[in-house]
């Protein structure tokens, strides 16, 4: 790992004027994902900005017909939230399904988001769930916040402060972990807002991805034999050794009918 | 930069570069090898230690980061809260915390290199969900490898742990 | 005879300092003034090493020195050398390579050591590592058995023509040819035995301390069996004389095998010392485990089996090409022959065999024993084979195996493969398994999985093992380079506490207790007044270390045979304290006594009298009370069993759930039934791991595709049931203490009855064949594949 200077302001607002004055700083929150990164010299920031001391992140709360969730509540903490497992179940048990126990102790949301890797799980969920991603100077709607291979739309002085996540009708998460890593191989986010159905899809393609062949399917019905229909094609998929593109495009076809199974 | 830490109830100050790992400080500074390093990429769960009660891979933390922590590692869980117990039953109990008497009683351990992760891990289901059953005992564990047990009696060892420590298995 | 001898589950001495975390691994120690090295390892499989530019490294501030090949050259240091010798068909030698502890010319493997970067910290010694600009000049690459047999592949050694190192054969092909030609019926199949990574828990580390002033070097390291490292450094590798010489193996975090080797960094360290002036450290990272430690398995095999219009048995063929990796390990040769070849009969009369070995050169690092080494892979290929009879004859799997088992009459059996196997009863161990699985209750379970939509399947594996390694003359006979005895020292202190000092070494198995345990049964001390003394070549006199499942059988047998001399020798001096003829002194529970009367001496204070001999026969018996004892097998061992494994396959993913898995073993008389079950169940995890989830992948231009925890799929405690462990126990007939041997039997049985069983689950659908590991998509894909067939 390369040395960089360690900075641990107490507000978001010096944590921003922080990343302003240092073009290659980088924030650090739960560490679970950039860590490992840096000790494969994988990135060599010049800074690292820690987000610990900024305690008003850490909230859970229940705002109307939303539940936000501050950026640094870990996974473990939003997996045992009772706001959380009361309004959105789906939620809860897939922050239980990230990583491992010690990885969930310490990872958190914002940085999971801001992170964006293609195979994370809480992805799935913003978009699927239409969540607002909100940060130090505006909010932005998950269907514009994913651009990418670990890519945002925040910009480069930018926090993640919370995610609001508007509360459903029902929603499931269905999950097939790659063996060896516990990433998402093939995650699929089912969510019937009460007014259309939304369905992501993570750890198949290089960026997580609304999936509109099985919306339409399940617009139309809401029923596990109605996916019969649902197809991927296995062009844009992710292809490795554990799992070939076309293997993912049927495992995305059978995830998505385990969480409309798990919705009804 | 000096940075002090609190590790199994005592006042550490060493003094580290930013980029030191928390398990660096603990096996290279303060000596407490019990703490192991079993893989490069955050899998293994050998190096895991208690950070304010709560289990975490010292492999993937800045020991700046656990300044103001409250750290357990291995060495220190027998002198932790629910260390030194009377009630185990167990053989050694007043000697070992009851879940590494449990490891002893249960043949949970092998060659003994992801013992201390693994003891400290399940401390922390255990310490959180009292009565655990043997599927959740066997998924919490996800972040723990052993290549010698099997996990057979590791499981065992885990589940008479939580009773030990207070809960009735289910 | 005491209640912690033999029978008794006692619990590990030696756990408290590991549960305390005050166990003490080789990364563990720091000595004084160390210094810490980083090796430079090729990022090719194959290349020719032009100009290694080191300047930039050795700028760096902190690095003591950074040293290459041409250094190793010039300090006179040897090849690695290879431990056994085969010979091939035609009598000519087996093709052996130099081996240089640093890349001489050219690098064949990615993760060969090119250079050895030396810095006073392990964060400089790093950044200087990644400054070492080298000129590879990328040469053409053969990564498999298949492409390095190709026409025309790239040699990775020019004296090996078709990389072939050995072309071997063993067993009768007259009568193995006379058998088919009378056959019914012949079934054939071809198959691979999956590579795959040994990864003890511990990477491998090593500590090189050169004293000057005394002239005299010592190693710690994370080894097997040290004084073979000592032995192996010594004559050929460091070339110092053993006295000037210390090998120093202390807690070591599992080994599997793949810790047996003398390894390059090992004597690296030790030289380095002396360049550097300082100790220097150096510990492996996972992912530089993963290209650096000897690899296990990779076979590529075609098989045929002869039976007769009954099912019985007459003949089996089998061809295997064996992958070697790029250079010689210590005792590669033998795992593909004498310890695969030689168990190709199972525990089946065979009338004939014939099996024909080539091992074969390819650009990875080297294949060398993993746990159960040869002997899993002739299991798998024989259990998957007549499996495939039996669905082929359509007879029952169970009643094809039962008809060609050996029968217990049969004993001492002598199978058409050199062994003879001295005891058995297979019979027995599949009787109890069956009953142990339940299996009368098989179908009803296979209902039940079936409601949740899932196939069920069961698998079953009838296996031998030859372990308990081995009479010295016949491994010798055979190839090896070493004799395989054990050695004991058992030293009675004055107040009859016990040390026993044993050339074994123990790395997880719990010697430090079983060995405990033959004291308390043979002298009636208790477990608490012995100490166990291993690891150490200051400490015990010789040894041959840990593998092949030998401590218990083996070692175990050195200790017994010094626990005979010192009975004997406590004879007489209770004779003398007792006043009657030594022949009439009996030692028993722990005293010795006159024959038919109450007249007894305890054994403390026969041991005080040796110590302080004021009342003693000084004239014919020396003071004190200690003895060495060395012991040579007269045979392997041979034990056997049947592992049972149930699976639930879910079709629509392709995911494989370990149901259930029941095993009844022979491993003989068992000292601690405890450990001797978790042995049983590591073994299992390990078999399961390759059968399901772990495979090396290199791929053509030799990159280990998936060298690390992101992407070879260790076993983890949700991927696996509990066990069910049975033991049948027949005693060894040639060993004093009865032992078989347990370190391996999991390892070894389990693979084939996961893969018949997956087979079974899915032959309905019309699926014939899944290769070593059954991954969701391979199982999903064979699925397809049969429905479009069908």
């Amino acid at each position: 790992m390369k040395d960089f200077q360690f900075h641990r302001p107490s507000s978001v607002a010096e944590a921003v004027a922080l990343l302003k004055a240092r073009p290659d700083a980088k924030l650090l929150s739960g560490g679970q994902s950039l860590i490992p990164v840096l000790k494969l010299d994988l990135a060599e920031p010049s800074d690292l900005i820690s987000l610990a001391g900024i305690g008003e992140l850490r909230d859970i709360r229940v705002d109307g017909d939303r539940i936000v969730i501050g950026a640094l509540v870990t996974h473990d903490a939003v997996h045992r939230s009772p706001e959380v497992q009361q309004h959105i179940p789906a939620l809860a048990t897939l922050a239980g399904t990230i990583g491992d126990a010690q990885v969930r102790n310490r990872g958190t949301l914002g940085g999971s988001v801001a992170h964006a890797d293609p195979a994370a799980d809480y992805p799935a969920a913003l978009l699927a769930l239409g969540a607002t991603i909100a940060t130090d100077r505006r909010k932005i709607a998950a269907d514009d916040f994913f651009t990418g291979l670990f890519e945002t739309a925040l910009e480069r002085d930018e926090v993640v402060v919370a995610v609001h996540f508007p509360i459903p009708k029902r929603a499931a998460y269905a999950k097939f972990s790659h063996r060896a890593s516990k990433y998402a191989l093939v995650g699929v986010m089912v969510v019937d807002t009460g007014h259309n159905v939304r369905v992501a899809v993570t750890g198949a393609g290089p960026k997580v991805f609304r999936h509109a062949n099985i919306e339409g399917i399940l617009e139309r019905d809401f029923a596990v034999d109605a996916l019969a229909a649902a197809s991927t094609p296995p062009d844009e998929l992710n292809g490795d050794l554990e799992a070939s593109a076309e293997y993912r495009a049927h495992l995305i076809t059978v995830m998505a009918r385990r969480a409309v199974q798990a919705c009804l | 930069m000096a940075i002090t830490l609190r590790v199994n109830r005592q006042a550490h100050t060493v003094d580290c570069a930013p980029n030191t790992l928390l398990v660096d400080v603990l096996r290279e500074k303060l000596r407490l090898t019990g703490t192991h390093v079993g893989c490069d990429t955050s899998q293994c769960g050998a190096c895991t230690v208690h950070v304010d009660g709560r289990s975490v891979k010292s492999c993937t933390m800045l020991a700046v980061e656990a300044a103001d922590a409250e750290i357990t590692t291995i060495e220190g869980l027998a002198s932790s809260a629910d260390g030194s117990s009377g009630r185990s039953g167990l053989a050694d109990g007043g000697n070992l915390h009851p879940m590494q008497a449990a490891f002893q009683e249960c043949h949970g351990l092998q060659c003994g290199f992801c013992t201390p992760g693994m003891v400290m891990s399940a401390t922390d289901l255990c310490r959180r969900n009292p009565k655990p059953t043997e599927h959740e005992v066997r998924h919490w564990l996800e972040g723990n490898l052993c290549r010698c047990t099997g996990y057979h009696n590791i499981v065992k060892a885990v589940l008479a742990g939580a009773e030990a420590m207070g809960g009735k298995a289910k | 005879m005491s209640a912690q001898g033999f029978g008794a589950s006692v619990r590990r001495k030696e756990d408290r300092r590991f549960l305390l975390g005050k166990g003490q691994y080789t990364d563990d120690i720091t000595l004084p003034h160390q210094s810490y090295a980083v090796f430079v390892r090729s990022p090719h499989a194959h290349a020719n090493l032009g100009a290694i530019d080191a300047a930039k490294a050795k700028a760096v501030p902190g690095v003591l020195a950074v040293l290459t090949g041409a250094d190793v050259a010039a300090a006179g240091l040897g090849g690695i050398p290879c431990g056994w010798a085969v010979k091939s068909k035609d009598g000519s030698s087996m093709v052996e390579p130099p081996h240089p502890a640093l890349a001489q010319g050219a690098v064949r493997h990615v993760g060969d050591p090119v250079a050895m970067v030396i810095a006073d910290s392990k964060t400089a010694a790093r950044a200087a590592a990644a400054l070492v600009d080298v000129d590879y000049q990328v040469q053409p690459v053969a990564a498999s058995i298949t492409a390095a047999t190709a026409a025309d592949a790239p040699l990775v050694w020019p004296d090996a023509k078709g990389n072939v190192c050995f072309d071997w054969h063993l067993g009768d092909p007259a009568s193995t040819d006379a058998a088919f030609a009378k056959a019914k019926h012949v079934v054939e199949i071809e198959l691979t035995n999956s590579r795959v990574a040994p990864n003890a828990m511990e990477p491998r580390a090593a500590i090189g301390h050169y004293d000057a002033a005394n002239d005299h070097t010592t190693l710690y390291t994370t080894s097997q069996n040290p004084h073979l490292i000592r032995l192996l450094m010594g004559a050929f590798t460091l070339k110092v004389p053993e006295h000037k010489l210390r090998v120093v193996a202390p807690d070591v975090g599992g080994g599997f095998g793949s810790k047996i080797y003398h390894y390059a960094e090992e004597l690296l360290v030790a030289w380095a010392s002396r360049v550097v002036g300082r100790p220097v450290k150096w510990t492996s990272d996972r992912m530089e485990a993963f290209v650096s430690d000897a690899h296990g398995r990779d076979h590529i095999s075609k098989a045929q089996l002869a039976l007769d219009a009954n099912g019985k048995f007459l003949g089996l063929r089998v061809a295997t090409l064996a992958n070697i990796g790029a250079y010689l390990s210590t005792f590669a040769p033998a795992i593909p022959t004498y310890l695969y070849a030689t168990l190709l009969s199972g525990p089946y009369d065979f009338p004939a065999i014939y099996a024909e070995v080539k091992a074969i050169f390819t650009h990875t690092v080297a294949v060398d024993a993993y746990r159960g080494a040869g002997r899993p892979e002739a299991t798998y290929l024989l259990e998957r084979l007549v499996d495939k009879a039996a669905r082929q004859l359509g007879i029952d799997r169970i009643e094809l195996r039962r008809k060609n088992l050996i029968r217990t009459d049969q004993f001492p059996y002598q199978t058409q493969v050199a062994l003879a196997y001295d005891i058995g009863n297979y019979q027995a161990t599949l009787d109890m398994a069956l009953a142990s699985i339940d299996h009368a209750g098989y179908d009803k379970r296979k209902q039940a999985t079936e409601a949740k939509g899932k196939l069920r399947g069961f698998g079953i594996s009838t296996y031998i093992e030859a372990c308990g390694i081995a009479p010295s003359a016949l491994v010798g006979a055979l190839g090896a380079r070493a004799g395989l005895y054990e050695a004991a020292t058992v030293r009675v202190h004055p107040t009859g506490s016990v040390s026993v000092f044993t050339g074994t070494h123990s790395h997880g198995q719990g010697h430090e207790t079983t060995f405990a345990q033959i004291i308390s049964e043979k002298l009636g001390v208790p477990v608490e007044n012995v100490e166990v003394v291993h690891g150490d070549t200051d400490r015990i006199p010789f040894g041959m270390g840990t593998y092949g499942s030998r401590s218990a059988a083996v070692g175990g047998s050195a200790i017994v045979k010094a626990i005979d001399k010192i009975v004997e020798k406590g004879k007489k001096i209770a004779a003398h304290l007792l006043e009657a003829s030594a022949a009439d002194v009996e030692f028993v529970d722990g005293k010795y006594r006159v024959v038919g009367t109450d007249r007894a001496k305890a054994f403390g204070e026969v041991a005080f009298a040796a110590y302080v001999p004021h009342n003693y026969p000084i004239e014919t018996v020396e003071p004190g009370l200690e003895e060495n004892a060395f012991y040579d097998p007269k045979n392997f061992t041979f034990p056997g069993g049947t592992h049972l494994v149930e699976v639930e396959v879910d079709p629509e993913t392709g995911v494989v759930e370990i149901a259930e898995v029941a095993i009844a073993d022979d491993v003989g008389v068992v000292i601690n039934p405890m450990i001797v079950d978790g042995q049983a169940h590591g073994g299992l995890a390990q078999g399961i791991g390759q059968a399901l989830l772990e495979e090396a992948v290199y791929d053509a231009d030799g990159q280990l595709v998936n060298g690390s925890y992101l992407n070879y799929v260790m076993p983890r405690a949700a991927d696996l049931p509990f066990f069910k462990v049975g033991n049948h126990v027949t005693a060894c007939t040639h060993n004093p203490l009865g032992i078989k041997g347990v370190g391996e039997t999991g390892a070894i049985g389990v693979p084939p009855a996961v893969i018949n069983a997956v087979i079974d689950a899915l032959a309905p659908l019309g699926v014939t064949d899944i290769s070593m590991p059954a991954t969701p998509e391979k199982v999903w894909r064979a699925i397809q594949a049969a429905k479009k067939g069908a």
